[in-house]
């Protein structure tokens, strides 16, 4: 049970994401998050207006439950199977992220100062949440998929244009950490 | 309600390794992009490394799903500039906000109630691709 408790090491982790992937390969389906955002737009009405929305959202359904049980998972491990262990972040992360003003940088499983009330209400913060959700939105549409569809699918599959998505995905990543961060902190 | 049993479980399952491997944590995608830690790499390339394995299984025995067809990936468009293109976005929104569409879900699991901000924004990002679809370059 211990072991459980504790964070689980990276090679536990991973194999355990491939079988995710493959059951649902296994039940006819996908493993595709973003999916769910598209799904999501049309039930709320967006094929009346545009035609990428015009589908039938109801054979998505297995989907949104699968987004159901994934929320269940987070309550059950944050809940249950979660010792208050601070995450074991590298120095030289503790070091650059405490230059940028962060402070008890890793004794969360997020940053207070971007997700507590108080900084999700500030002009900052609330800017850096919302762009940061309308680009995952809008980039894992025109890429065709996220981090479960190009970066495990698709590069399990061996697939290119799943590649270059990935490709795509650091650079973006790079850009933001390595040139964007150090103005915004 | 039956059928749907198991994709909840699977669902389960993935947000439960998600947390424990603290890949939902924005710490931990910051890290990464630093190439501070291991951790991150560690858990995509065994997953995909692990995925390939069960693939290439699947395809040489012949593998087939429940529903009787052969299991195996169904095949992305070619293409470039929309994957290129499309990608870095993603990545930018990837690093400022620490998640990608799995984490959004799980986290508020975890009680973090701004996520609902974040996937509010998320759905607007895909409502704003898919009226915009036809006048990008894909």
């Amino acid at each position: 049970m211990e072991f459980i408790l504790q964070p689980w090491p990276w090679y536990v982790s991973g194999p355990c994401l491939a079988i995710v992937m493959y059951l649902l390969l296994y039940f006819g389906r996908t493993f595709g998050m973003s999916s769910n955002l598209r799904t999501l737009c049309a039930i709320g009405g967006a094929g009346k207006r545009t035609e990428f929305f015009k589908f039938d959202w109801k054979s998505q359904r297995w989907n949104l439950v699968v987004v159901l049980g994934a929320i269940f998972g987070g309550f059950i491990a944050h809940t249950f199977l979660s010792n208050p262990t601070a995450i074991d972040l590298s120095e030289a992360t503790v070091k650059d992220l405490t230059a940028y003003g962060f402070n008890n940088v890793g004794q969360n499983l997020l940053p207070p100062e971007l997700f507590s009330w108080d900084a999700v209400f500030s002009l900052k913060g609330i800017l850096i949440l919302t762009v940061g959700g309308f680009l995952v939105g809008f980039g894992t549409r025109y890429a065709g998929g996220c981090t479960s569809g190009h970066a495990i699918t698709g590069l399990s599959s061996l697939q290119l244009p799943s590649l270059i998505a990935v490709i795509g995905f650091f650079l973006g990543g790079l850009i933001m950490i390595h040139l964007i961060y150090p103005i915004l902190f | 309600m039956g059928k749907y049993i198991k994709f909840f479980i699977v669902g389960s399952v993935f947000g439960i390794v998600l947390v424990k491997s603290e890949a939902v944590s924005w710490y931990r995608i910051f890290e990464m992009f630093k190439f501070q830690s291991f951790h991150m790499y560690g858990i995509i390339g065994s997953a995909i490394a692990t995925g390939v394995l069960l693939l290439a299984f699947s395809k040489m025995k012949k593998i087939k799903n429940i529903e009787g067809g052969l299991l195996k990936v169904s095949l992305k468009e070619r293409g470039f500039t929309r994957y290129i293109i499309g990608g870095t976005i993603f990545g930018l929104g990837w690093a400022l906000c620490g998640a990608c569409p799995g984490p959004m879900y799980i986290l508020l699991g975890t009680g973090v109630w701004p996520m609902l901000i974040v996937i509010a924004a998320a759905l607007l990002g895909t409502y704003t691709y898919g009226l915009l679809k036809d006048k990008l370059p894909h």
